[in-house]
């Protein structure tokens, strides 16, 4: 497999192969706590740092591990690094812990994760499989809080709220309410919302990639007046 | 006056979709007046609102699609959801409401499936059971108490445009309420029937108005049925499951819901003959017609009986509307030429 560089790597990650909205990966986590845009950041945070651990690990011992027991081995990093993630997060935020309750120790069986360190990280040196991780991560973690502030301003008319759950008591007053005595939206708020938010998202990124696709076409061979006749008898003014 | 023999082939007035639903709407005013008689002027003017969001939302969605707008208006299916929901909402639901149900069953229901013919949910269905899971307290408790049959006249026609535009809602309160099949639900386990029954919303009678608003949908399914725009199968076998059900299983009416109340009451005749025949996401085999509307009877029965809500007919069609594929691979008729129906399909095969 030819060696990517590392902009390619980040490309993929961010956008082109974007866990969430190209690979559909970990949908269940994305769909299950995307409610606000604290719980979808808390999340997302905790992925990336599961991420990125297992890729550097699992880079580290790509050459050391049989192919024929490589998945329980990575599963075993993953569900190391899980736990560390669940208890920094108890330790330091444990409102958020609460909060997000089972989606944490569920990340172990993220599709995403173990998906990168078979895919990409145990056939890859150690520099590329961390930024691939990193950037995979920020990929995912963008679609949730995009997905968490979507479903925060429909269910409950405001955004930001309860962000001191994640960056202490300052941060209580960054709620912006945007509609005052709002009427919860529960579809919004409940799983069904997520579906079609998350519906939105990807067609909105098809969207951009079909503008993007045509804008290059029609860069590449800009169409001539006339030049599809087969005879040409004048020129078409 | 000389009577010409013509040759064949005749010309036909043929049943273009836009007559169809021209027809099916017809086939809802007498329903829409006597709601309007009972319940005020609710029901017209949130009936009125939701066509005028429908059309609206279809025309939006044609014209980002680059499809001839003013060509699929004039077919009439975004005005039919948008006149049955109009109707299924409560009568004092505030706009928002109906807007957002509306436009939710057009743009996600409908177009996003394809637009008309395509789309596998009843739009209109899906726009409510929207608003009834987002919205639980003003979609059960805007219902009016009627006031033909109660004796106050507050519904007037201004009286009800404040309501619905302006939040007017302390003048509300006096005259809305839970419905008849909720209510029935809610008190039997405290009250006999005879005493639930002399409460403001039956008065003392049946349904307090709700009755005749279902007899005069009844009157205009069977009018659909004369025209032959819907075939017997369908109501036919709903209404007869819910029927053997409540008798079966609810015959006490000391205990639960009795027959009268669920096949006159709630939106049992609407459903049963506008909304469950629904040609584009029902069942189009004739014995899958009878397995879908009793699948609907059934679904209902249990959610009004065991379920959190108390009327159901929107979970009811949109649940065996999954089942309608399935059903009708089942369920094909032999054709003409065949010895054997083909049903089903073989491993491997797709379909």
């Amino acid at each position: 497999m030819a060696t990517k560089s590392l902009k390619d790597i980040s490309l993929d990650g961010l956008w082109k192969n974007n866990p969430a909205l190209v690979q559909l990966l970990g949908l269940c986590p994305l769909l299950a706590v995307t409610g606000s845009v604290v719980n979808a950041l808390g999340l997302g945070l905790a992925t990336m740092m599961v991420l990125v651990g297992s890729n550097l690990s699992v880079s580290l011992i790509r050459n050391h591990v049989s192919d024929a027991v490589r998945l329980p081995a990575f599963v075993m990093i993953i569900a190391s690094f899980v736990t560390v993630a669940e208890l920094t997060m108890q330790a330091f935020t444990y409102e958020l812990y609460e909060v997000l309750g089972i989606f944490i120790p569920l990340i172990v069986t993220n599709c995403a994760i173990l998906g990168r360190a078979d895919a990409f990280a145990s056939k890859n040196p150690i520099l590329p499989s961390v930024v691939d991780g990193v950037m995979m991560a920020i990929g995912f973690t963008v679609v949730l809080v995009l997905l968490g502030a979507l479903r925060e301003v429909l269910g409950q008319g405001q955004i930001f709220g309860n962000m001191e759950l994640l960056f202490g008591p300052s941060a209580a007053d960054w709620k912006i309410v945007l509609v005052e005595s709002y009427p919860d939206f529960l579809f919004a708020i409940l799983p069904p919302g997520a579906f079609v938010g998350m519906g939105l998202l990807i067609a909105l990124k098809n969207l951009i990639d079909d503008r993007i696709d045509k804008a290059a076409a029609a860069k590449a061979a800009p169409v001539e007046a006339g030049s599809k006749r087969v005879r040409v008898t004048g020129k078409i003014s | 006056m000389a009577l010409l023999t013509l040759s064949s082939p005749h010309t036909h007035g043929p049943n273009r979709t836009s007559r169809i639903m021209l027809t099916v709407a017809l086939a809802t005013l007498p329903g829409l007046a006597v709601m309007t008689w009972f319940f005020g002027f609710g029901t017209l003017i949130n009936t009125v609102l939701a066509i005028i969001t429908a059309l609206a939302s279809e025309a939006l969605v044609l014209k980002l699609r680059k499809y001839p707008v003013s060509f699929f208006l004039k077919d009439n299916t975004a005005l039919v959801t948008g006149l049955l929901l109009g109707l299924a909402l409560p009568p004092l639901a505030p706009w928002w409401i109906t807007v957002l149900a509306t436009s939710f069953a057009i743009i996600f229901a409908k177009q996003i499936y394809g637009g008309m013919g395509n789309n596998p949910f009843n739009p209109a269905m899906v726009g409510y059971a929207l608003v009834l899971i987002s919205f639980p307290v003003q979609m059960t408790t805007n219902w009016v108490t009627s006031f033909q049959v109660s004796g106050s006249d507050v519904a007037g026609f201004t009286d009800a445009l404040s309501i619905i535009f302006a939040g007017a809602s302390s003048t509300a309160d006096a005259f809305t309420g839970a419905t008849p099949l909720d209510q029935y639900k809610h008190l039997i386990s405290k009250e006999t029937s005879d005493e639930l029954l002399q409460r403001n919303t039956f008065n003392g009678w049946l349904n307090g108005g709700w009755e005749w608003v279902n007899l005069a949908f009844l009157a205009g399914g069977l009018f659909l049925m004369a025209r032959r725009i819907i075939t017997w199968h369908i109501p036919v076998s709903m209404l007869a499951a819910l029927g053997i059900c409540s008798l079966i299983l609810g015959w006490d009416e000391d205990l639960y819901t009795p027959l009268s109340l669920h096949l006159l009451s709630g939106a049992t005749m609407l459903g049963a003959f506008f909304i469950a025949t629904d040609p584009v996401s029902a069942s189009t085999t004739p014995t899958g017609k009878l397995i879908y509307g009793a699948g609907i009877g059934i679904l209902l029965y249990v959610i009004r009986t065991w379920g959190a809500y108390p009327d159901a007919v929107a979970f009811a069609v949109l649940l065996m509307n999954f089942a309608a594929p399935f059903i009708d691979a089942y369920t094909q008729p032999r054709s003409y030429g065949h010895s054997k129906p083909k049903r089903g399909l073989k491993p491997g095969e797709k379909s």
